[in-house]
Order: C-alpha cells, then sequence, then structure tokens
C-alpha cells in the first residue's frame, strides 16, 4: 500500500509572549491511498493545528519548526509557499468547521467556485463554471445552475457545508483535511453529509484526514484513528480494534465519555481534571494528573509502544488486561 | 425597493419639517437682525417701515408659516443684506463647495485606502508604524493651523501653489482648468487630511479584522493567489464601513467646510454662512441650513443603496 501522506516528528509551535506553546510536539502518521484516518482529541489537543500545518496555514505567532510532511517524496514543512499554494485546493484540500464562517459573505458562491477552478487550471470561465456546477451537483444540492447564482446567506448551513465540499472536490484532491466538518450541523444533516463524504471518497479514490472530538463520527467512518493528547498521539492503530479495546487511559476515558454506553440513571461519566497548559507541561506523561494508574514511572516521557498488532498506546499503564473481558 | 423608497421620502419630509421649525426658532433666538440692518440715525417711523418691509412685525409663528408657504413655491426668502433670492446666493456659491468637498473626499480614498489596506496587512512592519503616526497627527492637528503651514510652505515658501482663491473656472467649476486645478489643491488636501486619517484608521482595522475571519483562510485553502485574497475577498469586506463612514462624512465635510473656506479665501457656502452669521442674515442662514439638511437626507439615502449593492445580506425591502 502506497502512501498518500506521511508525517514524520511533527512539531507546530507558537512562539507567544507567555512562552512557547507546543501545540504539537512530535507526532507521526501515515495516510494510506484511499483510506480515512480519524483524529481525535479534546479542545487544544493539537488536532486542529496539525491539520494546518500540513496544508501550511499555521497563523502567526505559530510556525512548523520540525518533522518532516511528506507528500509525493516531497517535504511540505519545506517547500515555497508558491509550491505551497499550488499544491492547496488542488491535491489537498481543506474544509473547515463552520459552515457559516468558510464562504466569504459578499461574494456569490460561483465567483467562490470559479476562481478556486482558474487558480489551478488554466481554463475558460465557461468551463470553469460546468466544473462548479457538476460539483455541486455531486455533494447532493438541487438545480445547482440557480444555487451558484446565490449568495451563501441564502443557504442553510449544512447547504454551505456541501458547498465547501463541492469546493474541496472541484480538482479531485488526493488528500482532504477535513477539520471537524459537522461539528457544528444538526445530527441528522451531520449524518448526511458523512454518509456523502463517504461514498465520494470510495468513488474518487481520496484519503481522508477526518479530525474530531466526536468518536462515533469516527467510528463509523474512518479506518484508522490516532488519539492526540496536549500535541502528542498517545494511540493509534485500527479503528475498531482502537475503539473495541482501548489500550491508553486517556482513549478509555474518551469513550466511556460518550454519554449513549452509560447505564440510564447512572452519574454520567467524565474523565477528572483538565487538559494541562501547554506553557508548561510537565516532565513525563501529560495525562499522569488525570491518571488513575498513574505512578513514579510516569514521570518518565512513555514512547509510543507497540502493544498488539497494528495498535499502539503512549503508556506505561496500558489497559491489556481488559481483553478478556 | 419601491416601498423602502416611499417610506423613506415621507420620513425624509418630517425630519425637514421638524428641522426648519428647529433652524427658524433657533435663528429667531440668535439676535435681532434690526439692530444691525437699520443704521442707528433712522428714526422712529423709518424703523417701522423697515422692519414691515422685512416682515418682521409679525408674531413667530405668522412669520414661520409665510416662511412655509413661500418655501413650498421654492422662495425661501430674500437676503436682508443683498436683496437676492436666498437660495440663488447659496446655489452659486455651492459649486465651489462641492468640488472642495469632492476633491478631498477623492485625495483621502486615494491616499487613505491604500496606506491602511498597507499598514492592515503589515502591521509590525515599521512602514505601518510610521503610518499610523502619522494618521494620529491627522486626527489631531487643528485644520486652520494645518492650512496656514500648507499656505507658508506651498504658496509662500516654495511658490508652487496659489493660496487664495478659485483661479480660472469653466462653468463655474475651478477643477476644469489647470489654473483652477492648482488653486483647489491646497484647500483641498488641507480638508482632506482628517479624513485621510479616518480612512486609514477604518481600512486598516477592518483589513485586520477581516484577515481573521475562517473564509480568508478558507480562501487561502482554495489555493488563491495572495492578490486574490487581499484584493477580492478582503478588500470588498472592508468596502462596507469604508462606503458608509465616507458617505456620512461627505455631509459633514460640505456643511462644515468653513475653516478652510476662510484660511483660503476660497468663495464657497462656508464662508457665505459665516458672513450671513455676521449680519444675522436671517433668510440666508435658514436657507442654507435646510439645503444642508436635505443634502444629508439624500447622502444617507445614497449610502444605504451603496450598502445593499456591496453586502448582499442587506435587502432594502419591506421589514424593519
Amino acid at each position: 500500500m502506497t502512501a498518500t501522506l506521511e508525517v514524520r516528528d511533527l512539531q507546530t509551535h507558537f512562539f507567544t509572549r507567555a512562552g512557547v506553546v507546543k501545540a504539537v510536539d512530535g507526532v507521526s502518521f501515515t495516510v494510506g491511498r484511499g483510506k480515512v484516518l480519524g483524529l481525535v482529541g479534546e479542545s487544544g489537543s493539537g488536532k486542529s493545528v496539525t491539520g494546518f500545518s500540513i496544508i501550511g496555514l499555521v497563523d502567526a505567532p505559530g510556525r512548523v519548526v520540525g518533522g518532516q510532511i511528506l507528500y509525493q517524496g516531497r517535504n511540505l514543512a519545506k517547500i515555497s509557499e508558491e509550491e505551497m499554494r499550488q499544491l492547496r485546493g488542488n491535491r489537498i484540500a481543506m474544509i473547515f468547521q463552520d459552515p457559516m464562517m468558510t464562504l466569504n459573505p459578499v461574494l456569490r458562491v460561483d465567483t467562490q467556485m470559479i476562481e478556486t477552478v482558474l487558480a489551478h487550471e488554466k481554463v475558460d470561465r465557461e468551463t470553469a463554471r460546468q466544473r462548479a456546477r457538476d460539483a455541486l451537483g455531486m455533494v447532493g444540492i438541487p438545480s445547482p445552475d440557480e444555487r451558484l447564482k446565490s449568495y451563501p446567506h441564502q443557504f442553510s448551513g449544512g447547504m454551505r457545508q456541501r458547498v465547501a465540499i463541492a469546493i474541496a472536490l472541484l480538482h479531485r484532491p488526493e488528500l482532504i483535511i477535513a477539520d471537524e466538518p459537522t461539528t457544528a450541523l444538526d445530527v441528522t444533516i451531520q449524518g448526511q453529509i458523512l454518509a456523502e463524504v463517504q461514498k465520494l471518497a470510495a468513488t474518487t479514490g481520496t484519503s481522508l484526514i477526518w479530525i474530531t472530538h466526536d468518536l462515533s463520527v469516527v467510528a463509523g467512518l474512518a479506518d484508522d484513528i490516532a488519539v492526540m493528547y496536549a500535541g502528542r498521539i498517545v494511540e493509534e492503530g485500527e479503528v475498531s480494534a482502537v475503539l473495541d479495546a482501548p489500550l491508553h487511559p486517556y482513549t478509555v476515558g474518551l469513550i466511556g465519555s460518550v454519554p449513549s454506553r452509560n447505564k440510564r440513571g447512572e452519574p454520567l461519566r467524565q474523565i477528572p481534571g483538565m487538559t494541562p497548559s501547554l506553557l508548561k507541561l510537565p516532565a513525563g506523561c501529560a495525562f499522569r494528573s488525570r491518571c488513575a494508574r498513574a505512578d513514579e514511572v510516569c514521570l518518565q516521557e512513555p514512547a509510543l509502544f507497540d502493544l498488539r498488532p497494528g495498535q499502539r498506546a503512549r503508556c506505561f499503564h496500558p489497559h491489556l488486561e481488559e481483553v478478556a473481558a | 425597493m419601491t416601498v423602502y423608497l416611499l417610506r423613506r421620502l415621507f420620513q425624509s419630509l418630517l425630519v425637514l419639517v421638524a428641522m426648519s421649525v428647529i433652524v427658524f426658532v433657533g435663528v429667531y433666538a440668535v439676535g435681532d437682525p434690526v439692530e444691525i440692518l437699520i443704521s442707528p440715525d433712522a428714526d422712529q417711523f423709518e424703523r417701522e417701515r423697515a422692519i414691515r418691509a422685512l416682515g418682521l412685525d409679525l408674531p413667530l409663528w405668522q412669520q414661520y408659516l409665510v416662511f412655509v408657504k413661500n418655501a413650498l413655491q421654492g422662495d425661501l426668502g430674500r437676503s436682508f443684506v443683498f436683496s437676492e433670492p436666498a437660495l440663488q446666493l447659496i446655489l452659486q456659491k455651492m459649486p465651489a463647495t462641492l468640488e472642495l468637498a469632492f476633491g478631498a473626499m477623492f485625495i483621502s480614498i486615494l491616499i487613505g485606502l491604500p496606506l491602511g489596506l498597507y499598514a492592515g496587512l503589515k502591521p509590525d512592519s515599521p512602514g505601518a508604524k510610521v503610518i499610523m503616526a502619522g494618521s494620529i497627527l491627522g486626527f489631531s492637528l487643528p485644520t486652520f493651523w494645518v492650512g496656514l503651514m500648507l499656505i507658508m510652505v506651498f504658496a509662500v515658501q516654495l511658490g508652487w501653489l496659489p493660496s487664495t482663491g478659485r483661479g480660472e473656472t469653466l462653468w463655474g467649476w475651478s477643477f476644469l482648468t489647470a489654473n483652477g486645478l492648482s488653486h483647489l489643491l491646497l484647500p483641498a488636501i488641507n480638508l482632506a487630511l482628517f479624513k485621510i486619517s479616518l480612512v486609514i484608521r477604518l481600512t486598516r482595522s477592518g483589513v485586520r479584522e477581516t484577515m481573521l475571519m475562517d473564509y480568508v483562510k478558507f480562501a487561502r485553502a482554495k489555493g488563491l493567489s495572495p492578490a486574490r485574497v487581499t484584493y477580492v475577498h478582503v478588500f470588498k469586506n472592508i468596502l462596507i464601513p469604508v462606503v458608509t463612514v465616507v458617505g456620512l462624512e461627505l455631509g459633514s465635510t460640505i456643511a462644515f467646510s468653513v475653516v478652510t473656506e476662510s484660511v483660503f479665501a476660497w468663495p464657497g457656502m462656508g464662508k457665505l454662512i459665516i458672513d450671513s452669521i455676521n449680519v444675522l442674515d436671517r433668510p440666508v442662514i435658514v436657507a442654507y441650513l435646510m439645503i444642508i439638511v436635505l443634502m444629508f437626507i439624500v447622502i444617507n439615502l445614497i449610502v444605504d443603496i451603496l450598502y445593499s449593492v456591496l453586502d448582499p445580506r442587506v435587502r432594502l425591502e419591506g421589514q424593519a
């Protein structure tokens, strides 16, 4: 299996006045061709920054300071801004979290789509318009010809996200980075969009990095999963393996926090404490202060251990014994 | 749109009526023109004759009704001083003020917009800091002093530009002749200084705000060139507040170009109104204020319409 994208030891730091925030600190993963990787974590775990690092859009004062982002043998962390621009929206596309904010309110949908076509291909406007219309049709927007002439505020949130997905699909990219694209939507719309994306990824062979905090989304969509905590991947593996038998106490807690898994009437389960400040991360395991299993060993920095075939976790006390249960 | 316009017209009418009462009463309260207009040597009989001729013997409410009756026929009264229709006096001076105000607006946009854009896109660069410091000067230096400095440097010491008057005019406009244009330049710059600062600050804050929006990031994620992101996606959004403020400022520029017109002896409406206030030439003052009110109403309407053109989310329809 050839990989579409390989990220090696990525480090993205924010140089703020209060100090250096290591938002992403040594993240590695591989996205296979046509595969969906679910990147899961709480707010502030560095999952979105990882996505923006890949596409080269980390806002100041942030910067990719180390590691490699390998795409077709090229390290995206090192290429020029113009080379990166040619890849963006073309070979690597991105979908954002809030569909109400991603489309420019004062430009018509056709303007925003056609400019995307023209940014990467020399075609006449009419061809570009056709492409835009076809893309709208592909994501299930009825009467695309009319909708092209509309402004974003004339669409509902779900429709706007479909437009954003259509824009991402215009150049049939090899990789789409989706940054919580269904979080801001109704559950029913979320389901529709997920089904749509799954279908499109399967038919076009596009790889996906699906950034989310919602494990149920990942369960239905992703092939592989990487759980992030405090700028690091704490557990990774095949989706079914990780969700059925999580190894890292954090993953266990995360899965336990999904309300539907609790029995009715029981208090909802939660992970005690809060995500540590990335400004002064304690030495050793970052999850130590919230972990029931932590002891002196955890003062050391754990590596990602190969604990089961195809499943790795960054923990000295993994939940290996639960397998039997 | 038609409903909207009709309602706006009706509102404007109410504003006009209210303003006419306020202006009329206000000017009446300022002072008695008889004391200034009639020579102190005049005897009782002459005085009364003059007062009756000017219509000042009637009670205030009757004077007002007479004014309204005449105004409805397009007659805003005769100047006490020039014995000419007040409206005609003002309209004669209007082109001078209009070209001064529009010239100033033009300059402020031409200079303010690019500088503001630069300061917004590169907020930490030394250039941006110089621009912002300069804009504080533009805000805080008094207009009359800057006007005098401009005259001293460019007219007196360098001798590049004339300092007073309108120069040659063509069909009543100075900007149509080279000589007139050279006369227009200094007062227009003087009047523009404050607006340049305003446009710079508005543009800069607009750019900085817009750059953080998701749609700008998304535009970059689409692989658009930086120029397209800046000049289409960012620019079109910052135009909305800039157009609003510049439009509203145009009204006040026309209305209050008094200082600049005085400093540069520019024979516009501002100078006329100052002279009229000095001699309590009531009809001219009232007519001037009514025209200014009318102008504000028209400008606001144009701004609203422009706004709806620039921002598709604003529709000038029935509700609200």
